[in-house]
């Protein structure tokens, strides 16, 4: 399912590629001891070292390191056991030191790769060419007043992981795939909460058009776009306005690129010429981060289990078909719940009934799976009164509605409200020959020859029965009886 | 004159209770009163603060707690910070600047007991050779030329007002920084010891950065054993600075006496510098006799690229300079001067508050790490360094230790070698590839030359075999018995 641009002089493909900037989960920042939390009051998390007062040193943070160690294992990427961390220098006032702490040279990750998704049920591989840490900047307010800016240090040397892709995507949904893989991955990890909202994820999008066989074109990079939707309008908006320039006889220039949101297009931020020199060179304050190799290896013998492996596992383990085990994987929360709600079930309707009502009953009441009014053992209750045809699937479902509604259990509500199936076979048969005695001219149909009429009959016998008779027994009473 | 003890004598003193600390520093106090306008050793002189430090060092004393420096009034480097007292790097853009912590070193210090009489003045930045450089004023050197004594001498510098102060007795040590020479240099200058100690040997937390991979702090004193006792208390590992070094810190002290039978002693012929004073040779020269007669063995040994190591430094320290001083920007502390926007708020302050030295530093070192310069400069001068490293690992496989001059010439005047940026950088010939190379070097007073001044021998060890460099030094000393005095010091008339 090729994403192409048709224009004037033939048929442009895009060529993406991604840099996501994925803040770390840990305790304390990069460099310092002060605290990452979100949301707390401006400047209140902010050390010496992150204000860089004069003689303040950084002190790499372990934990961070292991965080990003785990991500590269995630991404199949190869871990550097020596890296170096280097100093990105340029003048901002949310910048205290005048330089960001990075690694430009010599990155903790190398190449990796991750398998997307498309909607069509294809996979594809996308590569990873390198993941690095580096420090935040804090930030700058410029509507606070109105001839002055704030600057918030909170966010000031908080670690962030610089994931770049190979330019292997070629169309807006690919991107979002990737992301959304990307974000999956990392929330498994528990690397990152993902969370582009709240800036916990941000992406820069490297675009650039071609026809058919040719090398790459200029690209450009749309800087800071905040969620997957937007990454996806940037990049047919970007490259739109590039086939349209090339198309026109001009030429596309090398720059740093705005979303404009509102708009739905892009608008240059600054020029190749305008670009900084950042003068890297490595931090002296630092000394190479060489890491065990043993350590390592702990760190990868604890991974959890990750997406692609869970949705085999699923597949295999429960039988369920590919799309459904992906759907169930997306969120480690959700397939938690899943194994929970399948344990010693029938995992393909307790898989039904998860993506069916459940999800709905979810949607509906805007709850996630975490608030779900429903728990796990709950639902599987539920299965277990279907599966020993205690009630039958359609009052199943006006079981799980009570359910959402009131917080009890399935066998609770179930008792309440005399749900309890008929299985009597006494109780089904005076039900049968009352439907066939007050239909003696439809009973005539039927045997003479119109089938069709079998379902009327059984919808006679179930509105008798309130809903409440066994499907398969009613069906047996009324094949016994009727010819 | 309580003033004329050394470290080691005032502390058996204090101990045996025949003086206090408060009269320890009240007389050191007073010659800071009588001496310091003109020579401008301290920008900052806390003497209530260190009056009340002695009392608790009375106090201590009559408990019978001692720590090992408990009374010893010492003179601060004005680039430590210092929790609550003004630190300015001796510059205008830090003159408003007083710090919410105590650097690592000083707090060693404060830990065992030291009284801190004040902050010593220092070339702007730690930048310069002469002292000349500082916002707060040049610094006067308390030896006089025998020919000439209206000349007006430097004391050198970085750490100018330091060695002034411990030579003038104004304080009995004093802590200092050597990024290319800035201990040993001005130690020569003004007939005092100083050790720069193996990179990693002190912590850097809390002094303000010049060259991060070149700064090490170490002390000044008269004596080679008060120095080590000094860095006794200054040294060890502090998990703050990630190049800190994770290494017990040895009895420096007990070093001193040794002897240095047995030890070969390398002589660098690439220290023999063109146009040097022959009084400078001749000292080397009776330098190397004394250890030969002390039972060590000379010999000469290569440094190949020694004659590198300036152009290499005059490149690294200004890159890694252009960055570290990137944060005095008139945003958070220091100086501010307001501008229309944020960039012309950066450039004002920055203007009025660096002089022209930090100026040409930091421009150096902005160019010399741009695109497209970066490969021929700074990545070569790494190159280079890792050979002027290699020159003393390769050194160090055949001899103990190395003797060489610490400076080419003894202490200029004022005004002198001021005309040309580079004349005044030869002056770290000799002392700067040991920064490049992270090994320690001390100076030691040696001789006079014919005008009367100081000239010091610099020892050079082995990293972290500071041990050895003190029972060198401690060896030169006691040959040398070096005991001139500057005509400017306390209790004689100024």
């Amino acid at each position: 399912m090729s994403y192409l641009i048709e224009g004037s002089t033939g048929t442009w493909e895009v060529v993406v590629g991604l840099e996501v900037h994925a803040q770390v989960i840990s305790q304390a920042k990069l460099f310092s001891g002060a605290a990452t939390e979100y949301g707390a009051p401006p400047n209140s998390q902010v050390s010496f070292v992150d204000a860089a007062f004069p003689g303040m040193l950084p002190v790499i943070n372990r934990v961070c390191v292991a965080q990003a160690v785990r991500t590269g294992l995630g991404l199949n990427a190869y871990i550097h056991l020596v890296s170096r961390f280097d100093r990105k220098n340029y003048f901002y006032a949310d910048l205290p030191a005048g330089y960001q702490i990075s690694q430009f040279q010599h990155p903790i990750v190398g190449e990796g790769k991750i398998e997307i998704e498309l909607a069509d049920g294809t996979t594809k591989e996308i590569g990873i060419t390198r993941l690095h840490l580096e420090q935040d900047a804090g930030k700058s307010l410029h509507d606070q007043h109105p001839t002055k800016s704030y600057i918030d240090l909170n966010r000031s040397g908080v670690a962030l992981m610089e994931i770049v892709s190979e330019p292997d995507l070629r169309s807006p949904e690919e991107a979002g795939a990737y992301l959304r893989k990307l974000r999956t991955i990392l929330r498994y990890l528990g690397t990152c909460d993902g969370n582009m909202e709240e800036g916990s994820m941000r992406a820069d999008v490297n675009v650039s058009v071609r026809q058919h066989g040719e090398a790459y074109r200029t690209r450009c990079e749309v800087k800071n776009v905040n969620s997957v939707r937007f990454v996806m309008l940037a990049i047919e908006a970007e490259a739109k306005r590039q086939v349209a320039v090339w198309e026109s006889g001009g030429v596309v220039a090398q720059e740093t690129r705005l979303f404009d949101v509102p708009r739905g297009e892009t608008r240059s931020m600054r020029s190749k010429e305008d670009a900084h020199d950042y003068r890297y060179f490595p931090d002296p304050d630092l000394l190479p981060l060489v890491l065990d190799e043993d350590w390592v290896a702990a760190l990868k013998a604890g991974l959890p289990e990750l997406p692609d492996a869970k949705r085999a596992r699923f597949v295999s383990q429960y039988g369920l078909p590919v799309y459904d085990a992906g759907v169930l994987v997306a969120e480690q929360a959700t397939a938690d719940f899943f194994e929970v709600v399948a344990k010693g079930r029938d995992a393909k309707l307790a898989a039904n009934w998860m993506m069916g009502d459940f999800f709905a009953a979810l949607n509906r009441t805007g709850a996630t799976i975490e608030t779900s009014p429903v728990s796990a053992d709950d639902l599987g209750g539920l299965i277990d009164l279907i599966a020993d045809d205690t009630i039958n699937g359609r009052i199943a479902k006006e079981v799980l509605e009570a359910m959402v509604e009131t917080g009890k259990d399935a066998a609770t509500i179930v008792d309440e409200k005399g749900l309890r199936q008929v299985t009597d076979t006494g109780a089904i048969d005076d039900a049968v020959d009352k439907v066939m005695a007050a239909n003696a001219d439809k009973v005539a149909e039927f045997r003479g020859g119109k089938d069709k009429l079998f379902g009327f009959f059984v919808g006679q016998v179930m509105k008798a029965m309130a809903g409440k008779g066994n499907p398969a027994m009613v069906n047996e009473a009324l094949k016994r009886k009727l010819p | 004159m309580l003033t004329d003890l050394t470290i080691a004598e005032a502390r058996d003193g204090l101990r045996a209770r025949k003086f206090t600390a408060r009269a320890l520093t009240e007389a050191h106090l007073a010659a800071i009163d009588a001496l310091n306008p003109r020579l401008n050793a301290f920008i900052t002189v806390t003497a209530e603060r260190a009056l009340a430090q002695a009392d608790t060092a009375d106090a201590a004393l009559a408990r019978g707690e001692v720590a090992p420096l408990t009374g010893i009034p010492l003179a601060v480097k004005d680039l430590f910070c210092t929790e609550g007292v003004r630190t300015t790097a001796g510059s205008r853009i830090l003159s408003p600047f007083v710090p919410p912590y105590e650097s690592t070193v000083s707090a060693n210090l404060l830990r065992d007991g030291a009284v801190f009489l004040g902050k010593a003045n220092l070339d702007e930045f730690a930048m310069g050779s002469s002292n000349m450089t500082s916002a707060f004023g040049a610094v006067e050197n308390p030896w006089k030329r025998r020919q000439d004594a209206s000349a007006v001498l430097v004391p050198g510098g970085s750490s100018g007002g330091s060695a002034a102060s411990v030579a003038a007795r104004l304080a009995m040590g004093a802590t200092g920084t050597d990024t290319g020479g800035s201990i040993r240099q001005p130690a020569s200058f003004c007939g005092i010891a100083g050790i720069k100690p193996t990179y990693g040997r002190c912590s850097r937390w809390g002094v303000v950065a010049f060259a991060s991979s070149l700064d090490h702090p170490g002390p000044f004193a008269r004596t080679v054993q008060d120095c080590a006792i000094l860095l006794g208390s200054m040294a060890g590992y502090d998990p703050k600075d990630s190049t800190s070094a994770d290494v017990p810190v040895p009895d420096f002290e007990a070093a001193c006496a040794r002897g240095v039978k047995g030890l070969r002693i390398g002589v660098p012929r690439e220290y023999r510098a063109e146009g040097m004073p022959a009084d400078i040779e001749a000292l080397w020269q009776r330098g190397l006799a004394w250890l030969r007669e002390a039972g060590a063995e000379t010999v000469e040994i290569p440094l190949p690229h020694t004659k590198y190591g300036l152009a290499t430094y005059y490149i690294i320290a200004p890159a890694e300079a252009s960055s570290n001083l990137a944060r005095y920007d008139g945003v958070r502390f220091g100086l501010r001067e307001d501008g229309e926007d944020l960039r012309d708020l950066y450039e004002r302050t920055r203007a009025a508050g660096f002089g022209p030295e930090v100026r040409r530093r930091i421009m150096i070192g902005t160019y010399v790490l741009s695109a497209g310069y970066y490969d021929a400069y700074y990545l070569r001068a790494q190159k280079v360094r890792a050979l002027v490293q290699r020159d003393f690992t390769d050194a160090f496989a055949k001899v103990d230790a190395l003797l060489t001059p610490t400076t080419p010439s003894a202490a200029f005047a004022q005004g002198e070698n001021m005309d040309d940026p580079v004349k005044m950088y030869l002056n770290d010939v000799f002392t700067v590839p040991l920064n490049l190379a992270g090994v320690p070097g001390m100076s030691v007073p040696a001789g006079l030359d014919a005008n009367g001044l100081p000239l010091g021998l610099q020892v050079i060890g082995k990293p972290f075999d500071e041990e050895t460099v003190f029972a060198v030094a401690a060896a030169i000393e006691r040959a040398a018995d070096f005991s001139a005095r500057p005509q400017i010091r306390a209790g004689e008339p100024s």
